[in-house]
């Protein structure tokens, strides 16, 4: 006799809860009871939990049904989804492959004169370009070369889409108070749902064979601030200027090319230095998923307990990061420069 | 037809708020601004306003903070969409225009000249000044060619490589000018175009205005809260308060004949005499023994110190080399005591 019995009679509910002896599967409570060997405790007032109220009335499902259910509408979704999901990311496997393979088979003394010529033309410092020489050659002499270019090819390609994607979502964003209304939410838990949890529907929708399941779930991650800072940067365009704009009679096009992003390009640049930042926070995760790059190493370091190499790599990831964010944020100081004094 | 208006605004209201049509009708029943404000949560900012601006002249609007002053010169080329009323631009409703056409008048019709200069930071002096023609699409050389030409002519040659940030508050000012005049319109807003500079480059400014107005005989719209430079520049006084218009005219007229305390207070302030002319003074030509002949456009500082304080003098006025009146100093010194109905009892 359970606790909620006398509550479902006194409901008149007995005949829709069916009989008592109903041959509903036992709760996970009663399994470990049994196997145990104790007799369920009767607490004098239980939770009503979805449990408990089971075993007063078997017309209530039981926890375990709503995982059960959760799975298999997922499941029964997943051919759908994939159907049309997967023709839409399959260039991002491309890419990403394609990215991985043109860094591999480049020889380094051509990929290194390239990436430090990058690094000058995007942040015209002396300093910074040395640093990334330097970084670049601590990198090679423990002969983590290889490895750190697979991870930076991801990060190149993942950002690249999150700049291409995000930017135009931005833009929308800061025109239409609604859809900022309703994209705000999404960014939010994008940002705060621990990177783990949406690797798990990824894993069921793709293979993990696939290139493209750890660069959704990296492009996921690292998307938000390049979208939140370009809308906030369009909305914080100084409205006199706009208004100049309007009163000369520019059209919506001429604004924003002319007007608007270049206003806000400080701020979407320091967007993208922080989708940078975060691809390669994810991309170190994704190893999980068979991202291959640093990540793979500080991986085994844990799981092998092989503690130099996991610390290796983990400098590894910092020197890779330190790099990233001085090349970009020099970038920035440049775009910011044009606009105060020469 | 030779002298119709160049802008016309009839009957025009603005409420600012989501329900502004719907409570139009109250504000047209006499509702104030702090009872539409209280009641029905609208902001009264602007309330049947008729004023014709004639062209080739400068139409100053004038008021204290609040007034409306920028909310009237927005509906000219409908920044702000007026809640009721008529716009007419060379007799054409701006209101009946579609998006494209209204913005072919705001780009070969009116340019407008900001308070905060409101240049592109990331462009240069010559690519601000040439942005109306970019808009308009021009290419290339002319762009160059008209912004640098108006840049010379307000004195800004040899800055065209510098940004904004680079220059002071004046030399902004006149790349806001030049920006305007580059766009070759027949109509200038300006909305406290020198209120944000000092003293001394303001009277300059104010100077190149005119200057470029004897030139140029643009339709000007200039928005200001100071008097001196509305009595200085304006062709046409219009004098808002709580948006609406309490007096419009000549400014000497208005000066002379206040209907309203507001404008008194306004007009007490001032140096009369330097402000007052002749022509606002003198009287019928009846006399015949005069001390000497004044110009009909001399103003009565330099009548004073001509006759040395003398109060007994009369004057003939000319205007060119025809006698058109007489001037009594008595008249003169009158002229000068502000009417402050305040004062005035019975
Ligand atoms: N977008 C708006 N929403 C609500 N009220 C507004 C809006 N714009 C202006 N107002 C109100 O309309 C009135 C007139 O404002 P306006 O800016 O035209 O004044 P102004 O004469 O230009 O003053 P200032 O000298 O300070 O520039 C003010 O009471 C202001 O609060
Ligand atoms: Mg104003």
């Amino acid at each position: 006799m359970a606790f909620y019995d006398s509550v479902f009679k006194a409901l008149g509910l007995s005949d829709w809860c069916g009989s008592e002896s109903s041959s509903a599967p036992m709760s996970m409570a009663d399994l470990l009871a049994q196997s145990s060997g104790e007799a369920t405790k009767d607490e004098f007032f239980p939770f009503p939990s979805l449990d408990n109220l089971n075993e007063s009335c078997s017309g209530i499902i039981q926890s375990r049904d709503v995982t059960k259910g959760i799975e298999e509408g997922f499941l029964a979704a997943k051919p759908m989804l994939k159907s049309i999901l997967d023709p839409i990311t399959q260039p991002l496997s491309w890419l990403l492959d394609g990215a991985l393979w043109t860094f591999a088979v480049t020889p380094w003394f051509i990929m290194v004169p390239i990436l430090l010529a990058i690094s000058w033309f995007a942040s015209r410092s002396v300093g910074v370009t040395v640093f990334v020489a330097f970084s670049i050659f601590l990198l090679g002499l423990v002969d983590h070369y290889d490895v750190a270019m697979q991870t930076l090819s991801i990060i190149f390609v993942c950002t690249g889409i999150s700049v291409m994607l995000g930017v135009p979502i931005g833009i929308a964003m800061s025109k239409s108070d609604k859809l900022q209304r309703s994209v705000v939410p999404v960014l939010d838990l994008l940002q705060t749902l621990p990177t783990f949890v949406y690797l798990i529907p990824l894993i069921f929708l793709f293979s993990v064979t696939e290139s493209k399941l750890y660069g959704i779930a990296i492009i996921l991650y690292a998307i938000v601030p390049v979208v939140r800072l370009t809308d906030l940067g369009i909305r914080l365009v100084d409205q006199d200027v706009i208004e100049a704009a309007n009163a000369f009679g520019m059209n919506s096009r001429q604004k924003l090319m002319g007007v608007e992003l270049p206003l806000a390009l400080p701020n979407i640049m320091a967007g993208i230095n922080q989708t940078i930042m975060m691809s390669l926070a994810m991309v170190v995760i994704a190893s999980l998923v068979s991202a291959p790059g640093l990540g793979v190493n500080v991986l085994r370091g844990i799981r092998n307990l092989e503690l130099g190499v996991g610390i290796v790599a983990g400098i590894g990831i910092v020197l890779l990061a330190v790099i990233l964010d001085r090349v970009s944020k020099a970038a920035l100081q440049r775009v910011d420069m044009t606009r105060v004094k020469h | 037809m030779a002298n119709d208006p160049k802008v016309r605004l009839r009957g025009m209201y603005k409420i600012f708020g989501p329900r502004d049509k719907e409570v139009l009708h109250h504000v047209k029943d006499g509702m104030g601004k702090e009872d539409l404000l209280e009641q029905y949560k609208h902001v009264l900012g602007l309330q049947d306003i008729n004023v014709d601006m004639q062209a080739g002249e400068i139409t100053v609007v004038m008021g204290l903070s609040g007034s409306g002053k920028s909310t009237l010169i927005r509906h000219l080329n409908r920044l702000i969409e007026p809640t009721a009323g008529e716009i007419l631009v060379d007799g054409i409703d701006v209101m009946g225009l579609s998006e494209q056409e209204l913005r072919n008048v705001r780009q070969t019709k009116m340019s407008m000249v900001f308070q905060k200069f409101a240049l592109l930071p990331h462009r240069t002096v010559q690519q601000n000044a040439a942005m109306a023609l970019k808009v308009r699409g021009a290419d290339e050389a002319t762009q160059n060619a008209e912004a640098r030409k108006w840049l010379a002519r307000v004195g800004l040659q040899g800055y065209e490589d510098r940004y904004p940030a680079q220059l002071s508050g004046g030399m902004q000012q006149r790349v806001g000018i030049a920006r305007a005049l580059t766009a070759n319109t027949d109509i200038m807003l300006m909305d406290e175009a020198f209120s944000a500079l000092d003293p001394l480059i303001r009277t300059d400014m104010q100077n190149l205005l005119l200057e470029l107005q004897e030139e140029l005989h643009k339709t000007i719209v200039f928005i200001t809260h100071d008097l001196d430079e509305a009595l200085k520049l304006a062709d046409h006084l219009v004098i808002l308060k709580d948006g609406a218009v309490v007096q419009q005219g000549e400014p000497q007229g208005i000066l002379m004949n206040p209907c309203d305390p507001y404008i008194e207070d306004f007009v007490s302030d001032i140096n009369r005499a330097r402000v007052l002319r002749v022509k606002s003074v003198m009287a019928p030509l009846e006399g015949s023994e005069f001390a000497g002949d004044v110009d009909i456009g001399d103003n009565l500082e330099s009548l004073i110190a001509r006759s040395e304080g003398d109060t007994t003098l009369h004057y003939r006025v000319m205007d060119g080399d025809t006698a058109v009146g007489e001037l009594h100093m008595r008249d003169l010194v009158k002229a000068l005591v502000p009417r402050l109905s305040s004062t005035q009892t019975g």
